[in-house]
């Protein structure tokens, strides 16, 4: 806005150049309107591009299946409010959220713990090995996970903790330290030294100084971190498929998949759909709500 | 004192560095080993046999396949979205109405764009990937039914049904929920560089298609750089793996037209009981990721450009 201002009132102090700039800039505004025109018009069609199928879905899980596949495009006759119940109930879409929710409550604080310690260890503190340990982490953000998941499985099936719960929240945590130690490194090396000095002198041990000092000042950056975690977190497909086949355990992302396939044989598509928007709502109505912080978590890794 | 400070040190990283080398390093570590020997996964018994496992690898022509895929995806997806997001992001910044003389304005409303294109990004792959599904649905689905309804009743394709379309398919699905990410991400970089760089180039004649290539382009060359490799770790890795396993026939299908790398480790170990030869697959796919990398970062090397 600043610079708006600014540039206008240099324009108006120089008009011999806008003057002889007349006829030129007559043409540029004309190429104006039509960019702006031709702007409006592909920004338009890809919002309508992302919005109509989210919506189309909500449309569909308040329809009957004879309606969804017949007239995919037209309005419901009335809401079927009973396709939510039944996705809820009966398609175990409540156990998917308690076993999602536990799973990603327990990875997240595990994951925001373990990757600040270890981070402000690497930011703070110079030790041999250091450089060392820091890059062991940063290299697991570009590996192909899959081409662990193999041998871990056997790891996992080794120390029982295939299908359980609390070994699925140990390789969630395990798999987001990688991004997370990286991204708090670097923040960690923003913040300023004096305080933490400042605690020392007062005689607070190294620990204290962490959890007292360190850890609130770190908190814009553990926020942006954790709604990044949480996002991936929540959304994890690939990690659940192979370590935790339990249909009892069965995470959101899995248990719509499973929900796809066997209501593609009983034909329940609106039953799938409501399962389906019941896992979007939440997502999408949080972003919403914050969606300053959502998107500056998630880009904040890639603009460092 | 330098004695509490290593007791800190070492507190401090034990748990998570056991926790790391545990699930992350050994497994990893011991993928490349187990690429050589005939280790079922169902047995705990298993014998080295050398480089039997890439002997059969090259002659096997569904890794041909998945490696053919996964090239392409690894090309195509990052071309095809950060294309898409800087011309989105361009528009929303320079593609607004004069205003007060300012020669480069956003476009009005460009904060519900953003908005609106980030949705995706929120929203687990799997989801997606199942509205597509259903969306590509040759017979009742909403795309063949809405080029029915605007008289295109002959145009019905088979979307994932269809050899030669449903790779495609695919793509277009991972490039509709990333694209938003990067329009955001750009736009924010494309806001931050000074809107005098701009008029002095349009003062000059410059038309604002030049202004994005001379201007734009090398002020962002970062960003899009580090853009490039997220996409294409993404096209290797499990957003690649769980579009395929999810939305297409077999998985994978029809007749192994949709096959990519990741998947076809996770059926040679978990659905064959190869875990040995799955491993080389793994490695192959190491392989082609690093290379990857190593190439952005070698093709996307120049001068950093800075501007304050």
């Amino acid at each position: 806005m600043t610079t708006d201002t600014s540039t206008a009132d240099l324009a108006e102090e120089r008009p011999p150049v806008a003057k002889q700039a007349a006829p030129a800039k007559k043409e540029k505004k004309g190429e104006g309107v039509v960019l702006n025109v031709f702007s409006h018009g592909v920004l338009i069609l890809w919002a309508f591009m992302v919005v109509i199928p989210l919506l189309w879905a909500v449309m569909a899980s308040f329809k009957d299946d004879n309606s969804i596949l017949s007239t995919p495009w037209a309005l419901p006759d009335k809401l079927h409010f009973d396709n939510w119940s039944r996705a809820w109930t009966q398609a175990h879409m409540s156990d998917y959220f308690v076993n999602t929710i536990l799973v990603v409550g327990g990875s997240l604080i595990g994951t925001l713990l373990l990757g600040s310690m270890a981070a402000y260890v690497l930011a703070r503190f110079e030790f041999p090995g250091n450089r060392f340990i820091y890059y062991l982490f940063i290299g697991g953000m570009s590996f192909p996970i899959m081409l662990a998941l193999v041998p871990l499985f056997y790891v996992m099936n080794n120390l029982s903790l295939l299908n359980t719960t609390h070994g699925l929240i140990l390789v969630y945590i395990a798999y987001s330290l990688p991004f997370t130690v990286f991204f708090l490194t670097s923040f960690f090396r923003t913040l300023p030294t004096s305080v933490a000095e400042a605690a020392m002198i007062d005689g607070a041990s190294h620990t204290r100084t962490f959890f007292q000092v360190m850890l609130p000042m770190a908190r814009p950056g553990l926020i942006s971190v954790g709604i990044f975690n949480f996002l991936g977190q929540w959304n994890q497909y690939m990690l659940p498929t192979v370590l935790n086949t339990d249909p009892d355990k069965r995470v959101l992302s899995q248990g719509l998949v499973e929900l796809a396939t066997s209501q593609g044989y009983k034909g329940d598509w609106s039953g799938l759909m409501a399962g389906l928007v019941m896992a979007m709502l939440p997502v999408l109505a949080a972003y919403i709500v914050f969606q300053r912080q959502v998107v500056a978590g998630l880009t904040a890794g890639a603009l460092k | 004192m330098q004695h509490g400070k290593y007791r800190f040190i070492v507190g401090f990283l034990v748990l998570p560095l056991a926790l790391y080398s545990l699930f992350v390093i050994w497994p990893f570590v011991q993928s490349i080993y187990y690429s050589f020997t005939d280790w079922t996964g169902l047995s705990p018994d298993f014998k080295m046999v050398g480089f039997d496992n890439y002997k059969r690898m090259f002659d096997d022509d569904i890794f041909w396949k998945s490696l053919q895929h996964s090239l392409l995806f690894v090309l195509l997806l990052p071309l095809v979205t950060l294309g898409l997001a800087l011309f989105f992001a361009f528009m929303l910044n320079v593609g607004g109405r004069r205003r007060k003389g300012a020669a480069i304005t956003g476009v009005r409303g460009s904060g519900f764009y953003k908005i609106a294109y980030f949705f995706p990004q929120v929203l687990s792959i799997a989801i997606v990937a199942l509205l597509f599904q259903f969306a590509y649905n040759p017979n009742n689905g909403v795309i063949n039914s809405a080029l029915k309804g605007v008289g295109l009743g002959s145009v019905q394709p088979n979307w994932l049904g269809d050899p030669d379309l449903a790779l495609y398919c695919v793509m277009a699905v991972l490039v509709w929920s990333t694209v938003g990410f990067f329009v955001v991400l750009f736009s924010a970089g494309m806001a931050s560089i000074p809107r005098d760089f701009y008029e002095a180039a349009l003062l000059d004649g410059a038309s604002r298609f030049t202004t994005f290539f001379r201007i734009t382009l090398p002020l962002l060359w970062d960003t899009v750089q580090s853009g490039w490799v997220y996409m294409g770790i993404l096209a290797l890795g499990a957003e690649a793996f769980a579009s395929v396993q999810i939305m297409t026939v077999g998985p994978g299908g029809p007749d192994y037209s949709t096959t990519v790398l990741p998947l076809y480790v996770y059926q040679s170990a978990f659905r064959d009981g190869q875990a040995g030869y799955a491993t080389t697959i793994g490695v192959a796919l190491l392989v082609v990721t690093l290379l990857f990398a190593a190439v952005v970062m070698r093709l996307g090397r120049r001068e950093r450009l800075e501007f304050s």
